[in-house]
């Protein structure tokens, strides 16, 4: 683990994406208390332009809500989102993939065909119609970005263990006589576990994205501000005030770069064979 | 080759009537008894409509006839009916379809046209300041949310400069005919497909750069520099084609995405395809034309991942796909 952070410090997009993540997950959770107030009060007069008063420095959008206090409060609900809906796309796709790897033949067959299958569906219009149907929550948004991107996940496991499988300590637990839930937690997926987490982090950030798409549509959670909601939002009002849509649009570009860089940043540490080639 | 395809093909359809059954119990996910949900869609709400909407839909019978009902309307091209638009659900989304393939086409070969482009030049200039620059140039646009693009498009191209239209698929009420019209359609479409585009440039500028410096690498390509094959030759005829090859695969994944992207470009371009449809029928929580958009993108995508499979199948002749 050590060797693991020290080589993602190594790399310079590992580095400026640690900071961005950092900064953001900063914001994420001491932000809130600095705007004791909910970013849904009204503060000022609306359409007030940023950079004129210092209490409201981003200025505010078409109901006089402090477009600054909204992108702090919705900085929690992208991160959130993002992480949580990971953390349960992990946990669906890595049993269906180890089993599929370790067991093969018909159970193999039957898990990559349903695997598969939640591939071929367009996912951005299944988590549309998901979260339409179980009506918009934070609960159904994070269930329908699970649902959409577990698949993945489960794929590159399988490959993982299925290479692994094969390699002599684990054939050496498997004549000693251990179960196979033992082998597989034990001793195949701790050492499959990097790829997975480059896959993860830029996981996060696609699901800030679905997340950031889907409040613009409207199916955000109506009693959270997130940032694609105050985009969304501020799209009618375009031509009379920029503000509202630039800035939450600069956050959700700066979290997600932040967490491509840090995928970046750790695929290079752990394939230094590929980073090689374009230095 | 024939019966390659016949045998995707019947993957496809298998893997379609699968998305129909889904789809089928998406529909009773949805709140509430769908009779109601229809009768109030429709205004009315009295016990005998209720009644006759559940026998003429099916409802009042067993669950498996129901799906069975369900699938053979499908197969027919009957999606059901929108009460909100008071239409047949197919006919709304045939309308509507051209324009989408139309947007989504043009996006993806703005796309790949740029980002195999891209990905050669910095590949080819590796490690130098172009390379830099073109990847931090598709970093950026690939954490970029497409809606936000879209809007950022507005304003710069329609505020600011009044160069492009910010919305629609022609002038209202110019009806230019001919050539003119074409114009006017082309003008309308520069910012909605470049909006899509450039996310997917963005990937596939990533991808054609790492697959064209993992296939430098290759023995044959030192055999074609060994022969005395100029460096253009061997990058265009040895290189590139051997790396297109993932490029391939990526499009044929992003198919979805491809589609999904179009529901938001369209929304933020009022742009008459498909997209647009399944936004107002999600603000109207018409759950059968929603149904219905979903289940024709996921035809789409089917249709365009088989395509994918044959020029996959082209592009490289090793490739036994009998499986």
């Amino acid at each position: 683990m050590k060797q693991f952070w020290k080589s993602i410090l190594k790399s310079p997009s590992g580095v400026i994406g640690l900071v961005i993540l950092l900064l953001a997950i900063g914001v994420a959770v001491f932000g809130p208390l600095l705007f004791p107030n909910s970013p849904w009060r009204m503060v000022q007069r609306p359409f007030l332009p940023p950079f004129t008063l210092s209490t409201v420095p981003l200025g505010t959008d078409a109901l006089g809500r402090d477009v600054f206090a909204g992108m702090i409060f919705g900085a929690r609900v992208s991160l959130l989102v993002g992480l949580v809906s990971t953390l349960v796309a992990l946990v669906v796709g890595i049993p269906i993939g180890a089993m599929a790897g370790y067991f093969g033949g018909r159970i193999d067959d039957a898990l990559m065909r349903f695997t598969e299958f939640f591939q071929t569906i367009p996912s951005f219009a299944l988590a549309i119609v998901l979260v339409a149907i179980l009506q918009p929550s934070i609960y159904s948004i994070v269930t329908s970005i699970a649902v959409v991107s577990w698949p993945p996940v489960a794929r590159l496991v399988r490959g993982e263990v299925l290479s692994l499988r094969t390699r002599e300590y684990v054939q050496a637990a498997v004549v000693t006589g251990q179960s196979n839930s033992w082998i597989i937690l034990r001793e195949i997926l701790p050492n499959a576990l990097s790829p997975v987490i480059v896959l993860a982090s830029l996981m996060v950030a696609t699901a800030i994205l679905l997340e950031s798409s889907l409040s613009f549509l409207g199916l955000g959670d109506p009693n959270l501000i997130s940032w694609g909601y105050m985009v969304g939002a501020g799209r009618t009002v375009i031509r009379q005030a920029w503000w509202i849509t630039v800035f939450p649009g600069v956050a959700i570009l700066i979290s997600v770069l932040g967490l491509n860089l840090i995928g970046e940043g750790l695929n290079d540490a752990l394939n230094p064979r590929l980073s090689r080639e374009g230095r | 080759m024939l019966s390659f395809v016949a045998q995707r093909v019947l993957k496809g359809v298998i893997v379609l009537l699968a998305i129909v059954v889904l789809n089928f119990f998406l529909i009773r996910l949805a709140p509430g008894d769908p009779a109601v949900v229809m009768a109030g869609e429709a205004g009315a709400s009295d016990q005998v409509f209720v009644q006759q909407l559940r026998e003429k839909f099916g409802l009042d019978k067993p669950l498996p006839e129901q799906l069975f009902i369900y699938v053979k309307g499908i197969a027919t091209l009957d999606l059901g009916f929108s009460f909100r638009q008071q239409a047949q659900v197919s006919k709304l989304i045939l309308e509507r379809l051209p324009a989408t393939l139309l947007l989504t086409l043009t996006a993806f070969a703005i796309s790949l046209a740029l980002g195999v482009l891209f990905g050669t030049f910095a590949a080819r200039f590796a490690g130098t300041f172009l390379d830099t620059g073109i990847t931090i140039f598709a970093l950026i646009f690939y954490a970029m949310p497409i809606f936000w693009v879209a809007l950022m498009g507005i304003l710069l191209f329609s505020v600011t400069v009044d160069w492009l239209p910010s919305f629609g698929y022609e002038t209202v009420g110019a009806n230019f005919t001919g050539f003119a019209h074409v114009v006017d359609v082309a003008k309308h479409l520069i910012m909605p497909a470049m909006t899509l585009g450039l996310f997917f440039m963005a990937t596939y500028t990533r991808m054609t750069r790492a697959s064209m410096l993992e296939v430098k690498r290759l023995d044959f390509v030192k055999t074609a520099r060994a022969k005395g094959l100029s460096d253009a030759v061997i990058q265009r005829r040895h290189v590139l084609r051997n790396a297109l090859l993932p490029v391939v695969t990526l499009a044929g994944v992003h198919a979805g995405t491809l589609i999904g992207g179009a529901v938001i470009t369209e929304t933020v371009f009022a742009w008459p395809g498909i997209g647009r449809l399944m936004y107002d029928a999600l603000l109207q929580r018409d759950y059968n034309l929603l149904l219905g958009v979903f289940v024709t993108c996921s035809v789409m995508v089917l249709i365009f991942n088989l395509i994918t499979d044959l020029v996959y199948r082209l592009v490289d002749p090793r490739i036994e796909l009998a499986a």
